[in-house]
C-alpha cells in the first residue's frame, strides 16, 4: 500500500523530516507527500535522491505530490 | 541527473547569494555603514525600533533600508516566479515571543548569525564563540525536531494579509525618508554612534532588494545551513553561508589595501562593536540559534518569507523589533568592550541582560517540550 504523508503548510526542516520517516517506512508500493511550497518540495526532492529514491512531481491546484519509490540497486 | 537549461538557474543557487553578499556588505562598510556590520538583521532591527521611537537609545536609531529592500526584493521575485502565497495561523504568538528572545540573544552576543560570519571574515575572533554558541543552540532545536517538534500547520491566507508587513515597511520608508527625521516628530535618527552611520539611503535599499531578491530564489539561511548539516547531513545551504565568509574575507583585504583602511585583523580585544566576554558570546548566540530553529529559519530568511506573503515570519520579525526595543528599554543588550585611560575594558551584558539570556533559554525549552508531543502522528 502506498503510504500517504501530509507536510502542507509546515515549515523548514519538518517536510523533509516527514519525508526522511516516509522512506524508511515505506513499502515497495513507495510513498506520496503532500507539500504546498516549491521550496519544501526542492528540499525534500534533494533530500530523497540522496537516499537512492526515485521522484515524481504531480502538481494540482496549488498542492503539490511528490511520488517517492525505493530504486534498486 | 538531467540538466535544466533555465537561465535563472544561478540565482537558486545558494553559493551564488553568499558570494554576492559577500562582496556588497563590505561595500555597504565602504560607504557609511558600522564596522563588520555591512548586514547585520537584528542590529538594523534593533535600530528601526529606535527610528520608531520604540526604544531611546539615542546611538542606535535608523530606520534601515536594507531591512525593507530584503523583504521588497524577496516579494519581487516571489511574485515573478510564482511563489507569492499568502499564509499564516502556525501559533504567531510563540513566534512573536521567540522573535523577542532571539533578538535578545542577538543583542547579548552583538550580531545576528549575518554578522557573526561578517566579523568572523573580518578576523574578529569572538565570532568564532558566538558560532560555536549558535551551533549549539541549534543542535538544541535538532534535539525538538527530531523528536517532532512542529509549531503547527500554516494555512492559506487573504492576499492582503501578506502583503501588510511589505506595504507598511515601503511607506515608512518613504516617510522616513521624505521627513528627514528631527528629534520627536515622526521619526528617530541618531545624530552620533552606530546608528548614524549608513550608506546613502538609495543604495542600501538597492543593495537590500538584490539580495533580498536573491535570497529568495536561493532559500539562502544561516541557521538552516548548519540545522541540516549536522540534521541530515546536508550542506547544500552551508555552502553558500561558507561562500559568504570567503568572499567578504577577500574584499575586507582587498579594501584594507585599497583603502589604507582597518578592515581586517585578527584579534579577541579592540574588535568594532563587539565585546570579549566569551561566556556570554557563547550564551547569547546559543538562545539566538535556539530560538531561530524553533521558528524555522535565519533573521533573514524570516524577512525572506515575509516577502513571500508568510505572516508568521512577519510576526517573528515584528517579535525581533519589539524585543530590540525591550533590549534597550531594559539595558538587556551587551556593551562592546572599551579603551579607557590606554587600558582595555570587557564589555558584555549587565546582569539585567545575563538573567534574560537564561528566561529566553528556559522559554526556549518549554516551546521545544510544549510542542513535540503527539505531532506527525496518524498521518
Amino acid at each position: 500500500m502506498m503510504l500517504k504523508v501530509n507536510a502542507k503548510g509546515l515549515s523548514c526542516p519538518q517536510p523533509v523530516l516527514f519525508t526522511k520517516k516516509a522512506i524508511e517506512t515505506m513499502d515497495s508500493d513507495g510513498a506520496v507527500v503532500l507539500l504546498d511550497s516549491l521550496t519544501s518540495l526542492e528540499n525534500c526532492k534533494r533530500y530523497a535522491e540522496k537516499l537512492n529514491c526515485s521522484t515524481t512531481v504531480e502538481m494540482e491546484d496549488g498542492e503539490i505530490r511528490l511520488i517517492l519509490k525505493k530504486r534498486s540497486e | 541527473m538531467k540538466m535544466e537549461t533555465n537561465p535563472g538557474k544561478i540565482f537558486t543557487s545558494p553559493v551564488f547569494t553568499g558570494i554576492l553578499v559577500g562582496i556588497l556588505a563590505p561595500v555597504l562598510v565602504l560607504l557609511g555603514n558600522p564596522s563588520n556590520m555591512g548586514v547585520c538583521v537584528a542590529c538594523f532591527q534593533r535600530d528601526m525600533a529606535g527610528a520608531l521611537g520604540l526604544h531611546r537609545a539615542g546611538v542606535v536609531q535608523y530606520f534601515r533600508p536594507e531591512i525593507v529592500g530584503f523583504v521588497l526584493g524577496s516579494s519581487l521575485a516571489a511574485f515573478l516566479w510564482k511563489e507569492w502565497k499568502p499564509r499564516a495561523g502556525s501559533s504567531p504568538v510563540t513566534r512573536f515571543t521567540l522573535g523577542i528572545f532571539a533578538m535578545v540573544g542577538a543583542l547579548v552576543f552583538l550580531g545576528c548569525p549575518w554578522r557573526a560570519l561578517l566579523r568572523l571574515s573580518g578576523g574578529d575572533l569572538n565570532a568564532v564563540t558566538g558560532l560555536l554558541g549558535l551551533s549549539a543552540g541549534i543542535a538544541v532545536g535538532n534535539f525538538f525536531l527530531k523528536r517532532g517538534f512542529s509549531l503547527g500547520r500554516a494555512e492559506p491566507a487573504r492576499a492582503m494579509s501578506g502583503l501588510v508587513l511589505p506595504v507598511m515597511l515601503a511607506l515608512a520608508l518613504l516617510l522616513f525618508a521624505v521627513l528627514k527625521p528631527v528629534e520627536g516628530r515622526a521619526f528617530f535618527s541618531s545624530i552620533s554612534g552606530p546608528g548614524a552611520m549608513h550608506a546613502p539611503l538609495l543604495v542600501s535599499l538597492v543593495v537590500g532588494v538584490v539580495i533580498g531578491f536573491l535570497a529568495q530564489r536561493s532559500r539562502f539561511c544561516t541557521v538552516g545551513a548548519v540545522r541540516d548539516r549536522l540534521l541530515i547531513r546536508d550542506s547544500h545551504l552551508l555552502r553558500g553561508v561558507v561562500a559568504l565568509v570567503a568572499t567578504a574575507l577577500v574584499m575586507n583585504l582587498l579594501l584594507s589595501w585599497i583603502t589604507g583602511g582597518n578592515y581586517f585583523h585578527v584579534s579577541f580585544g579592540n574588535q568594532p562593536i563587539s565585546h570579549s566576554a566569551h561566556l556570554w558570546n557563547f550564551l547569547g548566540m546559543l538562545l539566538a540559534g535556539l530560538a531561530f530553529v524553533l521558528a524555522g529559519g535565519c533573521p533573514g530568511r524570516q524577512l525572506f518569507l515575509a516577502g513571500e506573503g508568510d505572516g508568521d515570519s512577519a510576526v517573528f520579525v515584528l517579535g525581533m523589533i519589539a524585543g530590540g526595543a525591550l533590549a534597550h528599554d531594559f539595558g538587556l543588550a551587551a556593551v562592546p568592550d572599551k579603551m579607557i585611560d590606554g587600558s582595555a575594558v570587557i564589555g558584555g551584558p549587565g546582569a539585567a541582560g545575563m538573567v534574560a539570556v537564561g528566561l529566553g533559554l528556559l522559554y526556549c525549552l518549554w516551546v521545544g517540550f510544549g510542542n513535540t508531543l503527539n505531532v506527525g502522528r496518524g498521518e
